[in-house]
């Protein structure tokens, strides 16, 4: 695009002299590609855009590199499981399960385990960068929510990164379910039990699904089809959706001296941030591979097959559906009743709708806060936290109510590791999960706003040096050393709001939802710190020597 | 959106619209320190020091031969240890392939990653370059000429004229998914799900046996304390075997005659002590095989659900609402445990239908 | 709009005096990031290594109830056990009676350092016994001949060999829902636990089995035949002889630390090499 760097100076003298064979063959192959594809054009248009740099904006990277690394080796374990419920004699290589009734699926997956030189390896690299993958998509998805890199006009691109989030959760949970063994069958058993307790169709779903009675001969089979091939179709197109509309955005930059929201200041794609970015899908593959290598995961050959009478103490699914887990176990007893004859089961249908609810409002935050900001301008630049107190606060309450159904899903073994009772385990985390939201909120509003104020005296009167020195008159003081303007800017650029006022419309009423924007806002912006002003930072320059 | 003058593109905090309108909560203040512009550039050691930068250039390399290493290193693992694929595997063996062919890829792989960044940070034109945004949406130009567009298109098709032509074609779309949708009903047998939900394979007179091994029980057998884990006779033979194991799991336990509560019509379903209870959580559907001999707690390991084996299976904490079902036994002639009937009401999770 | 700014960044006085070697003071050096996340990764594996060796090093019971001294038994339950049990053994409203829990029991209780019980709470925990081997069997002895119960396993049923297939399925039936499938332990209701079977001796499995020790419920031989008891042990020594295939195990808790693990230590990584990848070069 607009980019006008410099080209290496000694390019033009190369060309000069005679051009190697190396140089010869790439411009034949590129004139090549280009003769026939227009490369050029994308090239010119692609090959200097300006990448920012910081380390948090590199959390979609490890998301999108593990999603390759679960291509690669998922497309080497299909060579060798059969989505098979067949009922078969393990006849491998693992002794404890020898002679044992399984089915074919299980027995593969055995087999690629231990009768395949490297398939555990492959195996357990799979599955951890599966976990990598969908924790690496909460993390993103936390730094674009507390820097409101969301905001317009980047609300799509939230919805299509929260549709991605959903389906990677959806391919973890198909994948855990393949292997036909012990824990990953009781984890379906709960999924049908769930099922059941939806009223008028639960039963019906369940069945179609099941193909019949549970456990059934189809699931695995099933799960299988829609675990490679259209979970995974629906999630590349959206993740092609996501970089295009990357690309069209361009990234969000930190605010700082000589960044604006109308540039982007950072590395060019060819070619500090290609190699940068190359050679890190290189490093969080090698770190996935590192761990696959030294730690076991999901050691189904300890699990033994799916049979419906035993079950394991700690069963539990893999940590995304654990805040799913975690809400059935909150559930105190008795939300169950009868409507005339039919059974609803609240104990079930209460955690779901939770869950819909709480991944719906993620899902839709960037349009309530467009609406009660009314704030129709384009945004290129993060916020720092602190910035925006009350969307922290409302991040950290949401943070706060998933850990406590995430943590709810382990209650058994904080229960045994801390030595407490796993019922007392139980209601503290009941008591979390509706108080610490609430707690969340207001303590995280409080440090946002003590965090300005102290940015805003730093960038007034500058920071305490540690120098104490003794003034003529006896008097002690600690010197307070001035910053520098630009490292000042990055404490001072930052927008302030005010609520939105009621104001009749154009027809001079005052609408519902207008008054309720207004109160909306005005809970939102109330307590607020003013940014620093030109005269302030005069006065503050001037009163201090 | 066009039309809000303040709605144009600025930097965060330069721009001060003319007026951010009655309905705008943003507000400007126009006392805004200035963006100081670009901070003056650091350079590298390898930038000021030739001899820095042939040392960075060294680091690359050792990285980059290091991936080599790493990626003969783990084929050599892959060669070096063979699995004997017949006969019993000592896992020790995977474990060694696993570890060795992993660390090798892993060396291969953060060989090139480190050499890459290493390269890309201390050797690259390490200046920040700027690039310009422009606002997302399209130029008035452009926005124009794709109005014309569509209003090229309405015209020569008459979408918006032609009423009827329009109406039935939403219609055909509609109905058109539909056939779709009623093919899944192929995803599931014939039987009505939920008649097959109230029955397991425990009948009259059915023996209760040893899971897995399907070996009949006799009370003597069944000491105090004990807890048997039971399957119907015959189970293993069943064409059906998991499914009916599903809804037919008992556990089996037996308790001083005294510490049992029975409610009425429900008194002989035991037999000195010895109880039987489905072992399939009320709640979502966990085998519930947790007992507890002193306390005659059951406790489910999935979502902790409480039941008390003396007062009937009744829940005493955690999300499940109703009892487990009790399976009603009695003792034959040669003191084998038998079934009277099957359970008086559906196992397992609740469902829609359940008490019609 | 390119921008080529030269001049050294204005330093601040805590830079000011850098050293020419800049090499010590090296903030990050690429091989440094690799060093620290392969010793992470290696100290929480060894330390993993460690707890599963230190906790299979139990003692094997070998002293024989049939030599052991009764009334030397006697004399040490009348000066332990007897305040809680009743002098004859006949229990009181603190501890449950003793007569007819036999001398597996007694090993069992005693042998594991679960009696005499060191505070009151939840349940009677695992701790280093109080009696020698020589000395529990003569309790246990004593204990027996006041009534009989359970005796002491013979050795035939405790070589830790026999078929794993099997006794690794009667484990997953009888015994994986409160010590998982693994033997890694479990809660059980009002902060009483199944505790791990890793490392528990083979006579000790025996016997809590036939005795069915504080809530475990009793498996008799009727129920678990002797040669399945066996085919148990042997499973549950054929995971303690064997390391985990796939490497490290996370204690076999299962998702719950795997999980842990990925955010931890995986993400934990990533992030820290992220930190180093976009900080400008020294």
């Amino acid at each position: 695009m607009t980019t006008t760097a410099p080209a290496p100076a000694t390019r033009p003298a190369d060309a000069e002299q005679q051009p190697s064979r190396g140089t010869r063959f790439t411009s034949w192959a590129a004139n090549y590609v280009d003769e026939r594809t227009s490369m050029s054009g994308l090239v010119k248009e692609l090959g200097r855009k300006i990448f920012p740099d910081h380390w948090s904006f590199m959390l979609g990277e490890v998301a999108l590199y593990s999603f390759v690394v679960i291509l690669l080796s998922g497309s080497f374990l299909t060579f060798f499981f059969q989505a098979s419920m067949a009922e078969v004699e393990y006849d491998g290589s693992y002794v404890p399960l020898k002679g044992l009734e399984m089915s074919a699926a299980m027995q593969s997956a055995l087999n690629i385990s231990f009768d395949i030189r490297g398939g555990l390896l492959i195996r357990q690299i799979h599955h951890w960068a599966a976990l990598l993958f969908v924790a690496a998509i909460g993390l993103h998805m936390l730094r674009v929510f507390f820097t409101g890199a969301f905001r317009k006009p980047r609300e799509v691109n939230w919805v299509v990164g929260f549709l991605l989030f959903v389906l990677a959760m959806a391919e973890g949970f198909t994948g855990y379910s393949l292997p036909d063994d012990l824990l990953s069958g009781n984890g379906l058993r709960i999924i049908d039990g769930m099922v059941k307790g939806v009223p008028f169709f639960g039963t019906w779903i369940s069945y179609l699904l099941f193909g019949g009675e549970f456990p059934g001969t189809q699931i695995v089979g099933r799960l299988y089809t829609l675990h490679i091939l259209l979970l995974p179709a629906i999630l590349v197109a959206l993740l092609g959706v996501h970089m295009l509309l990357l690309i069209v955005n361009k990234h969000t930059q930190f605010a700082g001296p000589g960044r604006t929201n109308d540039n982007v200041v950072g590395s060019p794609i060819m070619p500090v941030f290609a190699a940068k970015a190359g050679g890190f899908f290189f490093i969080v593959f090698g770190v996935i591979a590192l761990v696959a290598a030294t730690v076991t995961i999901n050691p189904i050959w300890n699990y033994g097959p799916y049979d419906p009478s035993p079950v394991s103490a700690g069963t539990q699914p893999d940590w995304y559906i654990g805040f799913a887990d975690g809400a059935l176990r909150l559930v105190p007893p008795g939300w169950e009743f009868m409507i005339g004859p039919y059974t609803v089961s609240m104990n079930i249908l209460v955690p779901i709708l939770v869950l819909l609810v709480f991944l719906a409002l993620v899902a839709v935050y960037p349009f309530f806060e467009a609406w009660i900001t009314n704030d129709k301008r384009e945004h290129h630049i993060a916020d720092r936290p602190r910035n925006a107190p009350a969307r922290t606060a409302i991040g950290a309450a949401g943070v706060t109510f998933y850990a406590g159904l995430w943590s709810a899903a382990s209650s058994d073994l904080i229960a045994t590791h801390f030595k407490l009772s796993i019922e007392s385990v139980t209601h503290v985390i009941q008591a979390l999960t509706i108080l610490g939201p609430i707690v969340a909120f207001f303590v995280t509003k409080r440090i946002c706003l003590a965090l300005q104020k102290k940015d805003r005296e730093i960038a007034l009167h500058g920071f305490e040096s540690g120098r104490i020195v003794r003034l003529p008159g006896g008097e002690y003081i600690e010197v307070h050393e001035q910053l520098s303007e630009y490292e000042r800017w990055r404490l001072v650029s930052y927008e302030e709001y005010r609520p939105v006022m009621v104001r009749p419309d154009a027809r001079g009423r005052i609408s519902q939802g207008a008054k309720m924007r207004s109160a909306i806002s005005g809970w939102f912006f109330e307590d607020r710190i003013a940014p620093v002003t030109n005269k302030e930072l005069e006065e503050g320059s001037h009163g201090h020597h | 959106m066009a039309d809000h003058g303040s709605a144009d593109s600025g930097t965060a905090v330069e721009i001060i619209a003319t007026d951010p309108g009655p309905r705008s909560a943003a507000v400007v203040p126009t006392d805004r320190p200035q963006n100081p512009g670009f901070p003056p550039e650091r350079k590298r050691v390898a930038d000021l020091d030739p001899a820095k930068e042939k040392q960075q250039e060294r680091r690359v390399v050792a990285w980059f031969v290091l991936g080599i290493v790493g990626a003969v290193g783990a084929v050599a693992a892959y060669v070096a240890f063979p699995l004997d694929t017949h006969g019993a595997v000592d896992p020790s063996t995977t474990r060694i392939t696993t570890l060795l062919i992993g660390l090798g890829i892993a060396l291969g792989l953060f060989g090139i990653g480190f050499g890459a960044v290493h390269w890309a940070k201390s050797l690259m034109h390490g200046h920040d370059l700027v690039e310009m945004r422009h606002p997302t949406r399209g130029t008035p130009e452009t926005r124009e000429k794709a109005v014309a567009v569509f209003t090229a298109g309405n015209e020569e098709s008459g979408f918006s004229r032609r009423k009827a032509i329009v109406g039935t074609l939403i219609g055909a779309l509609a109905a058109f998914p539909l056939p779709g949708i009623v093919l899944f009903r192929g995803l599931a047998p014939k039987e009505d799900a939920n008649d097959v939900l109230r029955h397991t394979m425990w009948k009259k007179d059915t023996r209760l046996t040893r899971d897995p091994s399907g070996t009949p029980i006799k009370a003597s057998e069944v000491t105090l304390g004990s807890a048997f884990h039971v399957i119907p006779e015959g189970l293993n033979d069943s064409e059906h075997k998991l499914e009916e194991k599903a809804k037919a799991a008992v556990l089996l336990m037996r308790l001083k005659p005294e510490d049992l509560h029975p409610s009425k019509g429900r008194e002989n379903w035991a037999y000195d002590g010895i109880v039987a209870y489905s072992k399939i959580c009320t709640h979502v559907g966990c085998p519930v095989a947790l007992y507890e001999q002193q306390t005659h707690h059951l406790l489910c390991p999935c979502h902790q659900s409480q039941f008390d084996i003396t007062r009937e299976a009744e829940v005493i904490f955690g999300p499940a609402k109703r009892p487990l079902p009790q399976l009603p036994i009695y003792v034959d002639d040669e003191g084998y445990l038998r079934a009277r009937s099957d359970f008086h009401e559906p196992v397992g999770p609740s469902f829609w239908e359940r008490e019609h | 709009m390119a921008k080529s700014a030269s001049s050294p960044r204005p330093s601040r006085p805590a830079r000011t005096g850098r050293p020419a070697r800049s090499t010590r003071t090296g903030r990050r050096s690429p091989l440094a990031s690799v060093a620290l996340l392969v010793v992470g990764l290696l100290a929480t594996g060894g330390a993993y290594a460690m707890f599963t060796t230190a906790a299979s090093a139990e003692e094997g019971g070998n002293a024989s109830i049939a030599t052991a001294d009764k009334e030397n038994g006697e004399k040490l339950f009348q000066a332990n056990c007897a305040t809680c049990h009743g002098s004859n053994g006949e229990g009181t409203n603190q501890a449950p009676t003793l007569l007819g829990v036999g001398a597996a029991s007694v090993d069992f209780q005693v042998g594991t350092g679960r009696m005499p019980m060191a505070v009151q709470g939840p349940q009677a925990e695992r701790k280093p016994p109080q009696f020698t081997d020589e000395q529990t069997k003569d309790l246990a002895a004593y204990i027996a001949s006041l009534a009989p119960g359970p005796d002491i396993p013979a050795d035939e049923y405790l070589t830790g060999k026999g078929d794993v297939t099997e006794g690794a399925e009667l484990f997953r039936i009888n015994c994986a829902m409160c010590h998982n499938v693994a033997g890694a332990g479990g809660a059980l209701t009002e902060g009483k636990f199944a505790p791990s079977l890793k490392g528990v001796s083979a006579a000790h499995i025996y016997e809590a089995m036939i005795t069915g020790p504080q809530n475990m419920p009793v498996f008799n031989d009727q129920n678990i035949s002797p040669e399945d008891k066996a085919n148990i042990i042997a499973y549950l020594t054929y995971l303690d002889e064997h390391a985990s295939p796939g490497g490290l195990d996370l204690g076999d808790l299962g998702p719950v630390s795997e999980g842990l693990f990925v955010w931890i230590f995986a993400l934990g990584s990533i992030v820290a090499i992220t930190v180093w990848l976009t900080a400008k070069s020294n």
